[in-house]
């Protein structure tokens, strides 16, 4: 089976991220890592392919030049082939989705695609859905457990509260992968090795028939949070005190 | 005309992937080992799978043939998280496959080398004696010719990975007679555990890398067959000191990330740390100490990558080995003493890391040549003798 894994490159979740120009982040001294929800994907695209004798896993990823590390590390861990689609534009979830899709469907073969259920930089849950929309294909996500037999794909997705749903998908379908699915294994110094041999093969957006970035959509401010106000520590007799705490929390925070 | 500072790309992969793999799976545990001081050959296995054994070993052998300035990079990561399995990479590499791959015979490397680079295995390098440590020459083992076999008799002590059941055997040095100029003359033998006469015994009560196997040799009329010599009778006391000079650098390596943990804890908890209404790392007397780390800190890591490029590129190396390895292993004893300082209490408290890497830094000082005789190579490479 041609499985493929579509997977972006964000920050690390320990970097501290500023706002430059109101639209986007600094990204001098930025560490770059694999989104960690891809990081499931990943894992279960390899497990499948060690399990499906013939199958290879290619790796897609859309964005600039510098997410080749993070594709390099996808390799690493032991995926066969990779696609760049090397972009330094803003780029909605939907032309991403669009993108992706046009690239896969060069593969008249591909088989389940996975992706994280979300990105940690962005957090829109959109692309894999948008993604099986534009292929006319099915897709489950915040998927923790998956099997594949015979033709079929089962999957348990976690919904409300710890409950679990199962269920069935033809095959080709999505995936959204979501922690819990399995343990990402670390990329080997022999995969680190085999993977600096193994080209890149590079898209454009016009080569996927993008012409429109945005399809409709427009960011029009990025701001970071505000910052919290300093805690607040109410003096006094211990009766006075409760009665202004409850005051407080009661005109001020207005909770009670 | 420039310098290029920026490590290689897949240097830096190893990086990345070291680190995730020290923070995830061997933090979690290194404070239980080390208490408890117990080997785990469980991360042995899963460091042999990430491929941590055999950097200067060709595929063929089983190794990933990375050379040793990738080498570097990952002790270095280990370190800093825990010195015992970075002691266990350190040691296995170049003390343990080193010698085989350098002076083994074809026969020997195809045998040994495999289950060695796999990390299923380990193996020993048994230099020092009860009464031959610094001065290695004073060795007293020896091995005497019995037709096709050799008899080896003596003990030797303080031997990293040589005694559990997943040790396959130790490199011995051995007096083997006289050379003609009346001096002694060393070989080394290749002695697979279980071997009749010889006997191992871990020791206990450590006060560093107690996650890492020390071992007591005993030979008691061992008898080998006369090929498990190593390379050529008599070539024992160059082999080894060839292997010290490697081994230097991974020493280095671990002094470096040793230093690098102590300080990325000392700035942590500097700032979190608030006394007389401030964070502890405001205060100039400390925020110095931490900038004199940082600084220390680049100087080492410079100095090692040197060392491990010119071993790389096939130069002389010996005496930047020993300047990294003395330089290294100091910076850590500098910077662990300051991150505990900057911890007061907390610092030598078994709930806080850092007490850990303050008995661990020791052993850098000491092991594989102590200070004092790194200080003794270099001054010799400089010519301080020749008058
Ligand atoms: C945990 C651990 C693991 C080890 N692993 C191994 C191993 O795998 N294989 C192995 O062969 N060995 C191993 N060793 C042994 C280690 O290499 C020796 O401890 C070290 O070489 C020092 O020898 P020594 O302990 O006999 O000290 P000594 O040589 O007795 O030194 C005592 C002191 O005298 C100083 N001194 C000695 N000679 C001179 C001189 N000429 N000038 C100035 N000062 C001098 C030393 O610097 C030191 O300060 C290990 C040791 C430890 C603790």
């Amino acid at each position: 089976m041609n499985i493929y894994v579509c997977m972006k490159q964000v920050p690390d979740t320990e970097a501290s991220l500023t706002v430059k120009d109101g639209k986007s982040i600094n990204e001098e001294n930025i560490k770059w890592v694999i989104n960690p929800y891809d990081e499931y994907a990943i894992e279960e695209a390899l497990k499948l392919k060690e399990k499906e004798p013939g199958s290879a896993v290619t790796v897609v990823t859309l964005g600039p030049a510098r997410s080749e590390s993070s594709i390099r590390t996808g390799l690493a861990m032991g995926a066969e082939h990779a696609v760049h689609i090397e972009t330094d534009e803003y780029i909605h979830h939907k032309a991403t989705a669009k993108a992706l899709a046009n690239a896969i469907k060069q593969d008249e073969n591909y088989g389940v695609i996975f992706l994280g259920k979300q990105a940690i930089d962005e957090d829109s849950y959109q692309t894999h859905i948008l993604l099986a929309d534009y292929l006319g294909i099915p897709a489950a996500t915040n998927i923790t457990a998956f099997s594949f037999e015979g033709d079929k794909v089962i999957v348990e997705r976690e919904i409300d509260e710890g409950a679990k749903e199962k269920i069935e998908m033809t095959v080709p379908c999505i995936v959204g992968a979501t922690k819990g699915l399995n343990e990402p294994r670390y990329a080997s110094l022999m995969g680190i090795m085999k993977a600096k041999k193994i080209p890149i093969k590079k898209l454009t957006l016009k080569e996927l028939g993008i012409e429109d970035a945005s399809i409709g959509i427009k960011p029009l401010k990025l701001y970071a949070p505000p910052e919290k106000p300093p805690g607040r520590i109410i003096e006094g007799e211990l009766e006075d005190s409760v009665k202004e705490l409850v005051r407080l929390l009661k005109e001020e925070a207005k909770v009670l | 005309m420039s310098l290029n500072y920026d490590l290689p790309e897949d240097a830096n992969m190893i990086r990345d992937s070291i680190r995730d793999f020290a923070e995830n799976v061997i933090k979690p545990q290194a404070r239980e080992l080390d208490a408890k001081e117990k080997f785990s050959p469980e991360i042995t296995k899963q460091m042999g799978e990430l491929g941590l054994f055999g950097f200067a070993v060709p595929g063929e052998y089983g190794g990933n043939g990375f050379g040793y300035l990738p080498y570097m990079v990952a002790v270095e990561e280990l370190a800093r998280i825990d010195s015992s399995q970075a002691a266990t990479v350190a040691a296995h590499n170049s003390l343990g496959i080193g010698p085989i791959y350098y002076f083994g015979n074809e026969e020997q490397k195809k045998k040994y080398l495999p289950p060695l680079c796999s990390g299923e295995k380990v193996w020993g390098f048994g230099l020092t004696e009860p009464d031959a440590g610094s001065d290695a020459g004073g060795t007293k083992t020896n091995a005497v010719k019995d037709g096709n076999e050799w008899v080896i008799n003596g003990a030797k002590m303080f031997i990293t990975n040589a005694s559990t059941e997943y040790s396959l055997g130790s490199t011995v040095q051995a007096v083997t007679g006289k050379r003609p100029d009346g001096k002694k003359e060393y070989s080394c033998f290749l002695v697979e555990r279980g071997t009749k006469g010889f006997e191992t015994k871990t020791m206990h009560e450590k006060m560093v890398w107690r996650a890492s196997i020390t071992s007591e040799l005993f030979f008691d009329d061992c008898r080998v067959p006369e090929e498990s010599i190593l390379g050529k009778q008599g070539e024992g006391f160059r082999q080894m000191l060839t292997t010290l000079d490697r081994g230097r650098l991974s020493i280095a390596a671990m002094g470096l990330g040793c230093a690098q943990g102590a300080f990325e804890m000392a700035v942590k908890y500097a700032k979190e740390r608030k006394q007389f209404g401030k964070s502890i790392s405001t205060f100039q007397i400390n925020a110095f100490k931490l900038a004199d780390m940082d600084t220390e800190i680049e100087c080492a890591r410079n100095l090692l990558y040197k060392a491990a490029w010119l071993c790389d590129q096939g130069r002389d190396y010996q005496k930047h080995a020993s300047m990294a390895k003395l330089y290294c292993a100091e910076v850590a004893h500098r910077c662990v003493n300051h991150a505990v300082q900057l911890h007061g209490g907390y610092g030598l408290m078994k709930e806080y890391d850092v007490e850990r890497f303050y008995r661990d830094q020791k052993i850098l000082e000491i092991g594989e040549g102590t200070s004092e005789i790194c200080r003794l190579v270099i001054s010799r490479c400089i010519g301080c003798y020749d008058v």
